[in-house]
């Protein structure tokens, strides 16, 4: 989905639905995502349809994801950081990884 | 804590002020959502290497040195800082990695900038579609270039120079589906006379698009009944594979904060969007609150800094002098782009999501307004459009087009969004921090 200049080198390491990612310092959570090819943020709380990030500057709110626990956070608006973690919420039918 | 200036925004507006407003002696501090100065045009521009930089081109090469000048001036800069309230008073509220503080000025100038116009076509909610400047977000701070076949859509400068540097990036850009019938000016944009204000970014427009079209990508004009598939784009007449959709309508100045801090505001028809209202020097009715850049009306990067550094002079009590000239040439060029790129008026489809916060289509809208809606915050009653997280700012500007067109009256007769604090997400664990400093249950 996407790909990453090779300037650009991953040496962060943060755990996203489990599963370890690594990511480049300067990535924000929405931008580790994309780059690890999850597309699927989350289902939307009133129709259940599938969302992702839109704006990736902080306005549309449709990245909410928890962070180290916390829910809703907005993931393109939070900077990586080794070990942080990431938990979707998701109900798993979402296509694939 | 108390200082001369705060300034919310450290895009090139917010940085130019904060290095003018310190060299004249003001105690400044900058405060920005972002980990890293720049605001939207020179995001990342820190950490750029060759690789992008060769990509993104001069105009965000010119970034760099604004940055640097911004790091060495005497300010305190404090990143990843939210600004969720401001008072007339110059009063403000944030919160910053895990903690929210308050923080009093003499004066605030608000740098906030543009965000893209939302685009709700059916279907634009789904994953595989975004904002073209998302897509230049995840280039220029990540290094990320969408990989698969890539369709831009909708209108404006940013959709072309976002299609020619993700085409310098390596990517498959299969098409450029404009709504405006505006490539036709474009291509008479050469027999215009040089002398003409804003010459010089239609002579741009017309090369980008040249560059496009050599690259062997297709181009529609006028393009109507956009929607998308996630796997394609349909319109009127046509539909095209493709692995990711930008849609791009221009930008908008964001205003939740000039707002939410009781400013007036005023629609703008030509450009389709609301401003605070201020003066060409960016001073407000009140007299401790300033604007610059973006925020004030959509008039670009040079302009920003421009406008910036005239209210670090005003702050200061100095006569903006030259700066005055220098900021009006910049603007004079604006009124032909408007022009050229105003964002086509075709109002979203019924089936459309406006709020997507809340799962509310055009035609549920259209449908309150029969019901007795009259303005945006009676549809808040009737159909919660608006109630969700983004506070408004993704359905606002739509939503207020489609009551006025359903009631036929002018958009500023129909009114926008009354916005109140916290405007940006604010945590309990945030607000518990705040206690002792005696102004939780006040802040909020
Ligand atoms: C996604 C996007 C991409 C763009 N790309 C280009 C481009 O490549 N070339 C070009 O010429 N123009 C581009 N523009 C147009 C852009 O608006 C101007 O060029 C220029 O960046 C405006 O400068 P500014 O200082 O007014 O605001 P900005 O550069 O937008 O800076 C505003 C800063 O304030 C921050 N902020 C906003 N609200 C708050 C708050 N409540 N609390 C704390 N911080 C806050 C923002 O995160 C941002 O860092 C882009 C616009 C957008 C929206
Ligand atoms: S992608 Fe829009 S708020 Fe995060």
């Amino acid at each position: 989905m996407f790909r990453r200049l090779p300037e650009r080198k991953a040496s962060v390491t943060i755990e996203i639905d489990g599963e370890p990612v690594s990511t480049a310092p300067g990535d924000s959570v929405a931008a580790a995502m994309l780059a690890a090819g999850i597309a699927v943020f989350r289902h939307a709380p009133v129709d259940g349809g599938l969302r992702g990030p839109w704006c990736a500057m902080g306005v549309c709110f449709e990245c909410l994801v928890e962070i180290d626990g916390e829910p809703n956070r907005q993931a393109c608006m939070t900077p990586v950081r080794e070990g942080l973690r990431v938990a979707r919420r998701t109900d798993g039918s979402e296509p694939g990884r | 804590m108390s200082v001369d200036l705060v300034i919310v925004g450290a895009g090139p507006a917010g940085m130019a002020a904060a290095v003018e407003a310190a060299e004249h002696g003001l105690s400044v501090t900058v405060l920005d959502d972002q980990p890293e100065p720049g605001g939207q045009i020179y995001r990342g521009i820190e950490r750029a290497g060759p690789e992008l930089t060769a990509i993104l081109g001069e105009e965000y090469e010119a970034g760099r040195e604004l940055a640097a000048d911004f790091r060495s001036a005497r300010i305190d800069y404090l990143p990843n800082s939210a600004v969720w309230r401001l008072d007339a008073g110059a009063r403000i509220a944030f919160s910053r990695e895990g903690s929210a503080s308050t923080v009093s000025a003499r004066r605030v100038l608000i740098a906030t900038g543009a965000m893209e116009r939302p685009m709700p076509i059916p279907g634009a909610e789904r994953p595989g579609v975004m904002g073209a400047g998302a897509a230049q977000v995840l280039l220029k701070a990540s290094g990320l270039v969408p990989a698969g076949r890539i369709v831009l859509a909708g209108s404006g400068p940013l959709l072309l120079l976002v299609g020619c540097q993700l085409l310098d990036a390596g990517a498959e850009v299969a098409a450029v589906l404009e709504t405006t019938a505006g490539g036709d000016y474009l291509d008479a944009a050469p027999t215009l006379p040089r002398a003409l204000a804003g010459w010089r970014d239609l002579a741009r427009g017309v090369a980008m698009k040249r560059r496009l079209r050599r690259a062997g990508v297709a181009f529609r004009s006028g393009v109507r009944g956009l929607a998308a598939t996630g796997q394609s784009v349909r319109f009127d007449g046509g539909e095209i594979a493709c692995d990711l959709l930008l849609l791009h309508e221009g930008v908008v100045p964001q205003t939740h904060l000039s707002r939410q801090a009781g400013l007036a505001h005023r629609w703008r028809p030509e450009q389709r969007h609301w401003a605070p209202v201020a003066d060409a020097l960016g001073r407000t009715a009140e007299e401790t609150l300033l604007v610059a850049g973006d925020a004030g009306g959509i008039a670009g990067a040079r302009a920003a800094s421009l406008s910036g550094r005239v209210a670090a002079r005003l702050a200061a009590g100095v006569d903006p002098g030259r700066l005055i000239a220098a900021l009006d040439r910049e603007r004079a060029m604006r009124p032909l782009l408007d022009r050229l790129f105003r964002p086509h008026t075709a109002l979203p489809a019924d089936e459309a999501l406006v709020c997507r916060c809340e799962s509310v289509t055009a035609g549920d809208i259209r449908q309150a307004v029969r019901d007795g809606a009259m303005g945006p915050n009676q549809l808040k009653a009737f159909a919660r459009v608006g109630m969700g997280p983004c506070q408004g700012r993704m359905c606002g500007l739509a939503a207020a087009e489609v009551i006025a067109s359903e009631r036929g009256l002018p958009v500023e007769e129909v009114g926008s969004f009354r916005i109140r604090p916290p405007v940006k997400p604010v945590t309990l664990g945030e607000l518990a921090s705040m206690e002792g400093e005696a102004a939780d249950a006040e802040a909020l």
